[in-house]
């Protein structure tokens, strides 16, 4: 589902990153782990298609992403990606349901209410369409951010640190919710994480490992 | 979701921003709106009153003060001028024209002018109710002096001295309304018309001690001012140098005396014009600001809407559509307002017996207003529109 090929990214005026390649297939959960500054926003950015890459090629769903312009990799990213931000980002100008409608609207797409409400339903959030983000319990928030993630149904989900700052019932529970909704979209989900609770409530997940050594490749499939 | 109805959402989700933001630039645009509705209004105001009037002929004092008394009437005239001098005048080869103008008196600050029919042929005037006098002590009213002080035909009034009301009253000559005239929008809606013989009448019954005084002031009988139309337009070049040189009266061509005032009323208009560019490119300035803070602060949400899918260009739209909204609230309030004030300066103005001046019209070039509106408000949220199109998703998942 996640294929990298001797993905290599040159800041302009930094760093240059290289990367070791990684193949995750469909359904499969891959752990992204490395301290903070070490790549992984950057890894992150290359395969949801905000970054091109200097070398290297990142295949994602069949779909080689250097094949698509700028605009055809937003437009792919709408339908494809799902992303689950650590700070969760739902703006407090609009309602629930208008947060969500935002996917939407971003995407260029027509609203779909039924899916919206669908989302809510499976979240458990259902009732709380028409509260403001500040309105809502973090468990609630993380819930809807969730929502958002899934609805366009997509075929890769990745989540920034979702455990970080929770309980342990709180991050367990979190987990349980990610990996669920990974599986009724039947998509692949990369959790980008230093959290050891992740790997030890996700044994079958496999791990990726970036270090910090800009100049030699980076990154380890273990 | 519409980006409109997006944009309007976030707009308001910072509301002591934006009602800042909409206050500046609404006051910047209704002080613009006032200036274009007020001077084009004393612009035509001027304009027809003064229509087919070349020179004005009165005596010898400032030529403006006689342009404003004898035309306008907003100003006292400098005096009087022999009848035998006016007469003469009249017998000039270059004067088509020339209505006697006599003034003195007034009833409840509207001036009693002593003419002839000539000056209700001069304006075009028609009548609403009744017709013109036939005789001396019976008065026309001007639409606008019928409708303050509610008076019709068959009604009679007391002229009283002096032309800002408060004079004493001349005791039994009582003036009888036999007409009231259709509004003209010019200067004679103001106006109380009567026969020149009228205010010989009152004045020589007033000051007379006896029949042999009445003869005496008889042959001495004065208007105050004369209007005159020329034949022809080459008369302009020698007929009020003939006035000024030969005779004890002053002539004063309304176009110079006009355009000399419009001159001097430019500079007060020119203020207020300069107000309006200061408040609108102050409100620019704070347009800009809010626009620039709202992008550092929502920085991770526009990075949010990129990973959702926005192309840059959508996220500049967004930005962009929020200034819009500034922009057609803005031009919307600034109308109103400045139509308000005009309304408001209009009213004080007809309550001094003034010039007429409305809010209730439209001049073509408030056309500009939303047009300013809309580039003042694009042109301080285009920086910050490209910030956020360049937005760095980075931001977004450094955000912890």
């Amino acid at each position: 589902m996640i294929e990298t090929r001797a993905l290599r990214y040159d800041y302009p005026s930094g760093p240059s990153l290289s990367f070791h390649d990684v193949d995750v297939p469909q359904g499969a959960t891959l752990l992204l782990h490395g301290q903070s500054g070490a790549g992984k926003s950057t890894w992150l950015s290359l395969v949801a298609g905000l970054l091109t890459p200097t070398a290297g090629e990142v295949v994602v769903a069949g779909q080689p992403l250097s094949a698509l312009s700028r605009t055809g990799r937003d437009a792919w990213r709408a339908r494809h990606l799902g992303f689950l931000p650590q700070k969760l980002h739902l703006s407090d100008a609009l309602s629930v349901e208008r947060n969500l409608a935002l996917a939407f609207y971003a995407a260029g797409v027509p609203e779909n209410k039924a899916a919206l409400h669908h989302a809510l339903e499976l979240l458990g959030v259902g009732d709380l369409a028409h509260r403001r983000p500040s309105q809502l319990s973090g468990g609630q928030a993380q819930r809807v951010a969730l929502a958002r993630t899934i609805l366009m149904e997509p075929k890769v989900i990745l989540a920034d640190e979702p455990t970080a700052s929770l309980d342990d019932e709180a991050a367990l529970t979190g987990l349980r919710l990610l990996e669920n909704c990974a599986f009724q979209c039947n998509a692949t989900l990369v959790i980008a994480t230093h959290d050891r609770r992740v790997q030890e409530a996700l044994p079958a997940a496999m791990v990726y490992r970036i270090g910090r050594h800009p100049a030699a490749a980076m990154g380890e499939a273990a | 979701m519409k980006t409109i109805a997006l944009a309007f959402r976030y707009l308001w989700s910072r509301p002591l921003q934006a009602v800042l933001n909409l206050l500046l630039l609404t006051l910047g645009l209704a002080s613009i709106s006032f200036v274009l509705l007020a001077s084009e209004q004393i612009d035509r105001a001027f304009q027809r009153d003064l229509a087919g009037i070349d020179l004005v002929v009165g005596a010898k004092g400032s030529p403006m003060q006689l342009i404003l008394a004898g035309v306008f009437h907003i100003d006292v005239p400098p005096g009087n001028i022999p009848l035998a001098d006016v007469e003469e005048l009249r017998k000039q080869p270059q004067v088509a024209k020339l209505i006697p103008l006599s003034l003195g008196d007034s009833f409840r600050g509207f001036r009693i002018v002593g003419t002839t029919a000539d000056y209700l042929t001069h304006y075009k005037m028609a009548f609403a109710q009744g017709q013109a006098w036939t005789r001396p002590m019976e008065a026309v009213l001007g639409a606008q002096v019928s409708r303050d002080i509610g008076m019709v035909v068959g009604n009679s009034f007391i002229g009283s001295h002096g032309l800002g009301g408060g004079g004493h009253e001349h005791g039994e000559n009582t003036f009888r309304v036999t007409g009231v005239l259709a509004p003209c929008g010019c200067v004679v809606d103001r106006l109380i018309l009567t026969a020149t013989e009228s205010v010989w009448q009152v004045h020589e019954k007033a000051m007379a001690v006896d029949d042999a005084d009445r003869k005496a002031l008889e042959a001495e009988r004065e208007v105050t001012i004369a209007l005159i139309t020329y034949k022809s337009p080459l008369a302009a070049v020698t007929f009020p140098r003939y006035v000024n040189g030969n005779t004890g009266m002053q002539a004063a061509a309304p176009a110079v005396e006009v355009s000399r005032l419009l001159r001097m009323l430019g500079v007060g208009s020119e203020v207020l014009r300069g107000v309006g560019a200061v408040l609108l490119f102050t409100a620019a300035l704070s347009v800009f600001i809010a626009f620039w803070n709202a992008v550092r602060e929502r920085r991770a949400d526009l990075a949010m809407l990129r990973m959702l899918g926005a192309t840059p260009a959508k996220v500049a739209a967004l930005l962009l559509c929020e200034a819009l909204w500034l922009a057609v609230l803005a031009s919307a309030l600034g109308l109103a307002v400045g139509h308000g004030l005009t309304a408001l300066v209009g009213y004080l103005l007809e309550a001094q017996r003034s010039l007429p001046v409305t809010g209730r019209i439209w001049v073509p070039a408030e056309a500009w207003i939303p047009v300013a509106a809309i580039a003042v408000a694009t042109l301080a949220a285009l920086i910050p529109a490209v910030t956020a199109s360049r937005v760095d998703v980075a931001h977004l998942l450094n955000s912890r």
